[in-house]
């Protein structure tokens, strides 16, 4: 374990953090708008922090190239965000500010995460709302009109926005309309169906990337001033996650293994209430928003092997586990505390559902009390597409009976190492949204994700990125230099050997397998026995897949198995990853819980005497990663631990 | 429910757009009730993959119903016989045991196929291009409270705005129009009041896009509002024809 390091300077700004993002933006260094054509910007990723990036810096008049791997920007993942997003509106007048949200993300994360973000993003929710309304976004509103709001897990005020279960989807359209609104006025050039597989640096910086075009299969390169990764995070390296299916790491890994440091990749978000798994070959797990814990209480049979079917238990029979333990919070306890208590419960045979090795996979969340208080028009009005959804993936009407839940990965809060100004520790290449390392900690509340992408896109990275360009020679890079043409050799050069592999095994069994491992080694709990056999048995699986991988070539370009090998092949790296972090924090802290480490009540217990920094991965080609640390001050909000209670 | 089933898929092969393209069956035995039926695919793929044989090419990202990514026909419908329900959604318990289904993609000039079960939907991002959205920059909003808007008003344009983009309306149309897709945005815009200064403008515009792209017109025969996954009304066409002559 090394020490802090030279390279991991943060650019915080001193002083207090209430105005130190004013206070940044004061002093970074302008483009004036007649010269703001003569940059280009490439963005990666359409997703709330990509297109909102690539719409406000074309506003700015910047030219802006967009690469995204989806047909349409309108598919990332963003879309399907289903609870809404938090803003330091006060507007329930219950004692919200955005002193409360800073505080309530900075206890959120347990104590891992930047202050100064923190705050900065607190700072920055009430404008989203503003520019999102403006865009069009049909937000649920109040018979008289205004903004309607609720609370979410973590939290003890109303501050979350939303437009039903589908708050993403409607965001992300404002954010495809700003978007397409600059394709139209020709300054962002839109390129669908393309995989960035290469980030080309230039003497040290980020000057472009190696893309590999879905419909013809040829190789590309696109050149810019500035790099955006906003390629969103890496839960698929479970296989089962809420994740869409395509969601990969390939753009964030290429730029690590460039040089790129990856912070805190251990720090992986299990959300508790989705549907719980079923058939060997389930392909993804699905989300029931976290919203439901509003109006459903969560509850377990008392006795264990109580197999009655859920009405025909007495109430004196149940156990409403986490309003027992967390009178305060009780439903709406942060999304790793439910998770543990859930899985603990499970792991003693008391989980309900189809029995499998240790019992049932699955703990009830009840609509039924809000149904009898609000009546089932109330419940429909608010959850309806949820409701319907569940009902079409189970069979089960969540009306009349239960639904049945349990924790799936669903964010990952770790990702590329970035400073107070979204720059990597590759000069030249911003990493914005869920693809960074984020302002989330350890464990991310509800209902900020869309917050955070949107403060990227929108308004730190339009800031940030021009100051960048501002301050630097940037001399042209042509099509053919040879970093252009390394880059694009070293990708022909990857799939020849992919394909080379000749073996008669789909590189589906192995996410499935990677995703096995992962989840039962790197989970929800973790130990370090087993996450030290974890990384034997990795390696055992990366050595099948160099010898075993079935990827024929049939001659057309467009080529699925190959677009997944490339994917699960930079998921192992990641994977790798992780396990060493996951190894070397020693401590339990947010969702990253180690067993040797916690209360006598079960509880995470965080180390700050050794712990208390961001671990920073730095790749070395041919040896072992090596583990910076950048420290972690608190002069606002004094670390103690989180008790929900 | 049954422990298992039988189905035998009658899938589109068409290895790329210039290719001709035929049918093809594949039998698969002892199926769970609770895979869903892209998962059916993905089985069949692992097993072509293994066999050395090229898998079948279709659209999929969520698999949850909200990224639009998939579509295409199940005997002939546009994702399949559930109303309001794309196919990603679909699962076995919902077809008989034994039964053929015949999977093919969308057809309409305007949606290209690309491989198998895959078409190209650009053309909607295209039609959007011209002016389906509010222009503003960020940085110019007002107060999100300063225009009131009703709960029932706000409530109608989400409805309108649930638009997944995925392409059944044009699928399930002997026009291939895209009437349903487009009235839906105007709609959403329109009902609201930020919308509204632009909204003449985009209503003429959105409609000439749509014909340069290729769709065709409406002739009332809904089916559109019958395929939609999100149950958008067809009324709202009615409602568009009228706003073209504001």
């Amino acid at each position: 374990m090394s020490g802090a390091s030279a390279r991991l300077d943060p650019h915080l700004p001193g002083g207090p953090v209430a105005t130190a993002w004013q206070r940044c933006r004061d002093g970074l260094p302008l483009v004036a708008p007649g010269n703001r054509r003569r940059f280009t910007i490439l963005v990666v990723g359409s997703g709330l922090a990509g297109a909102s990036a690539a719409a406000t810096l074309a506003e700015q008049g910047y030219r802006v190239r967009l690469v995204t791997y989806h047909d349409s920007p309108r598919r990332a993942h963003s879309v399907a965000a289903q609870g809404g997003i938090n803003a330091a509106r006060n507007d329930a007048n219950d004692g919200d500010s955005i002193e409360r949200l800073f505080r309530d993300t900075v206890k959120g994360g347990d104590f891992r995460a930047r202050e100064a973000g923190c705050h900065r993003l607190a700072e920055l929710s009430l404008a989203i709302i503003d520019h999102c309304v403006a865009q069009g976004v049909p937000f649920a509103r109040e018979y008289g009109g205004t903004l309607a709001n609720r609370s979410f897990g973590g939290t003890q005020v109303s501050r979350t926005f939303y437009a039903r279960g589908q708050t993403g989807q409607q965001l992300l359209y404002g954010a495809t309309g700003a978007l397409l609104r600059q394709v139209e006025a020709g300054r962002v050039e839109l390129l669908t169906r393309r995989d960035m597989l290469e980030l080309i640096v230039v003497d040290g910086v980020a000057r472009g990337v190696v893309v590999r075009d879905q419909r013809t299969g040829a190789l590309q390169t696109f050149t810019a001033h500035a790099v955006l990764l906003a390629s969103g995070g890496y839960s698929n390296v479970y296989h089962l996650s809420t994740n869409a299916l395509r969601s990969n790491a390939t753009a964030i890994w290429r730029a690590h293994l460039q040089g790129a440091l990856f912070a805190n990749p251990c720090f992986t978000q299990i959300h508790p209430t989705c549907i719980p798994p079923g058939d060997a070959f389930q392909s993804k797990l699905t989300l029931m928003s976290e919203s439901l814990r509003n109006d459903g209480r969560v509850w377990l049979p008392a006795r264990v092997d109580d197999d009655r079917p859920p009405e025909r238990i007495p109430e004196h029979e149940r156990d409403y586990f986490l309003e027992r333990r967390y009178p305060s919070f009780g439903n709406m306890v942060p999304r790793d505390v439910a998770s543990r208590r859930a899985r603990e419960l499970c792991l003693e045979g008391r989980g309900v559902g189809p029995r499998g090795r240790s019992g049932g996979q699955g703990v009830y969340l009840d609509l039924a009390e809000a149904i009898a208080r609000e009546g089932r028009g109330a419940i429909v009005a608010r959850y309806g597409n949820l409701l319907e959804m569940y009902e079409r993936i189970t069979g089960d009407d969540p009306l009349t009976t239960p639904l049945r839940i349990y924790p799936a990965p669903h964010y990952t809060m770790g990702g590329l190492w970035v400073d107070y100004r979204l720059m990597s520790t590759i000069p030249g290449l911003f990493v914005l949204g869920e693809a960074n390392f984020s302002e989330h900690g350890a464990n991310r509340l509800g209902a900020s994700a869309l917050m955070q992408g949107l403060a990227d896109g929108t308004f730190i990275a339009p800031a940030t990125v021009p100051a960048w360009l501002a301050s630097q020679p940037l001399p042209p890079v042509a099509d053919d230099h040879p970093a252009c043409r390394a880059a694009m050799a070293a990708v022909a050069e990857r799939i020849s050997a992919l394909r080379a592999v000749g073996g008669s095994r789909p590189v589906d069994d192995f996410h499935r397998a990677l995703g096995q491992l992962m989840i039962d080694a790197c989970g929800i709990s973790r130990t370090g026995p087993r996450l030290g056999r974890a990384l034997v048995e990795l390696a055992e699986l990366r050595a099948a897949f160099a010898a075993e991988l079935a990827l024929p070539d049939h001659g057309t370009a467009i080529d699925p198995e190959l677009e997944k090998a490339l994917r699960v092949e930079d998921l192992f790296g990641l994977a790798e990853l992780m396990l060493r972090d996951a190894l070397a924090r020693e401590e339990s802290c947010g969702a990253h819980f180690r067993e040797e480490h916690r209360t006598d009540d079960g509880e995470a217990l965080r180390d700050d005497a050794r712990f208390c920094h961001i671990a920073a991965w730095e790749h070395r080609e041919g040896a072992e990663p090596v583990r910076h640390q950048e420290p972690l001050a608190f002069t606002s909000v004094t670390p103690a631990r989180r008790d929900y209670r | 429910m049954p422990g298992s089933l039988s189905l035998t898929l009658r899938i589109w092969r068409q290895a790329d757009p210039d290719s001709p393209g035929a049918f093809e069956d594949h039998r698969l035995e002892g199926l769970s009730p609770d895979l869903s039926l892209l998962e059916a695919l993905d089985l069949l793929n692992g097993r072509l993959v293994g066999e050395g044989r090229r898998p079948v090419g279709f659209e999929h990202d969520c698999r949850e119903g909200i990224c639009g990514s998939c579509g295409f026909l199940v005997n002939g419908q546009a994702h399949g016989p559930r109303a309001r329900t794309s196919v990603c959604q679909l699962y076995l318990r919902h077809f008989a045991d034994g039964a053929t289904l015949v999977l093919e993609p969308f057809r309409a000039r305007a949606f290209p196929v690309l491989q198998d079960l895959g078409v190209d939907r650009s053309a909607f991002d295209r039609i959007l291009a011209a002016g389906g959205y509010c222009s503003v920059n960020a940085g110019q909003a007002p107060d999100a409270n300063a225009l009131l808007i009703g709960r029932d008003q706000a409530a109608s344009a989400f409805d309108t705005a649930t638009c997944i983009g995925c392409g059944a309306c044009v699928a399930s149309c002997r026009n291939a129009s895209a009437s349903l897709f487009v009235a839906a945005k105007l709609a959403h815009l329109g009902q609201l009041p930020q919308g509204q200064p632009e909204r003449a403008r985009r209503a003429v515009a959105l409609q000439q896009r749509m014909g340069a792209e290729g769709f065709g017109g409406c002739s009332s025969h809904l089916e559109c509002e019958a395929a939609c996954p999100k149950g958008i009304s067809a009324d709202w066409i009615s409602w568009m024809h009228r706003e073209g002559r504001r």
